[in-house]
């Protein structure tokens, strides 16, 4: 019954899930490239996408942390509302500018992850 | 403090514009302004998502950017790998992941790299 691009989607997101799991982020650095290079989607749509997928991927992982008591409720909404704002404007300038840019500007994007991965 | 929301509000918008979590800014902005140890920071940094994700999915929804039925199946079994995540991370050394990770999102940003330039000329006009 599973189509070939049903199990991609499910490996994909075993894989932000497997991600998010290491290393407590929320998965889009591995969901973006694969719906990109793997199913087909525009740099647009999957970052869009994307953040769908993370709305439920971060509440699950949220709600698993919060009940280690590991999550500092006052802190997060600090930093979390003031990126509300970013997010809206954001998404506001990404559909202003080119596609192939948005590829460009994710890949320095990751090349960030991976130094951040390596130096900490 | 204003250093924290500064930091925030950027990672708002590298998380619109590039679909992301904001995690990368969230985490050294709870640890090193507001002084979390790295593990409550990676917890808190989840919590700050929700809402930007929220945010940024409403708005890309709006511009017809989202595939609701294939971020459902995406996000929905991504609790799955969070489960496996965790217990490799108990497994293998957290070093060697790292570094795996990091080889990997090196590789990842080549190809799309390669992706950015074919797409350029094929449409020399920028």
């Amino acid at each position: 019954m599973a189509s070939g691009r049903t199990l991609k989607l499910a490996a994909t997101g075993t894989a932000a899930g497997l991600f998010s799991g290491l290393f407590g982020a929320g998965g889009g650095v591995v969901i973006v490239p694969l719906l990109v290079l793997w199913l087909g989607y525009d740099e647009r749509r999957a970052t869009g996408t994307s953040l769908a997928a993370i709305v439920v991927i971060a509440l699950f992982a949220t709600v698993a942390q919060g009940t280690y008591g590991n999550v500092d409720y006052g802190k997060g909404l600090l930093v979390g509302i003031p990126a509300v704002a970013g997010a809206l404007l954001g998404t506001w300038i990404q559909q202003r500018v080119r596609t192939e840019t948005i590829g460009l500007l994710f890949a320095l994007l990751l090349v960030a992850v991976s130094a951040d991965l390596v130096l900490r | 403090m204003i250093l924290a929301v500064v930091l925030g509000a950027t990672a708002g918008v590298v998380s619109g514009l590039l679909g992301v979590g904001g995690g990368i800014l969230f985490v050294p902005a709870l640890t090193l302004v507001l002084g979390l140890s790295q593990v409550r920071a990676e917890a808190t940094s989840l919590l700050a998502i929700v809402p930007v994700a929220l945010a940024g999915a409403w708005r890309q929804n709006r511009y017809g950017n989202v595939d609701p039925h294939d971020g459902a199946i995406i996000g929905g079994l991504s609790a799955a790998g969070v489960l496996a995540g965790v217990a490799l991370a108990n497994v293998v050394p957290q070093r060697a992941l790292q570094l795996a990770f990091a080889a990997l999102m090196l590789v990842v940003a080549t190809r799309l790299l390669r992706r950015f330039f074919r797409a350029r000329s094929a449409a020399p006009d920028a």
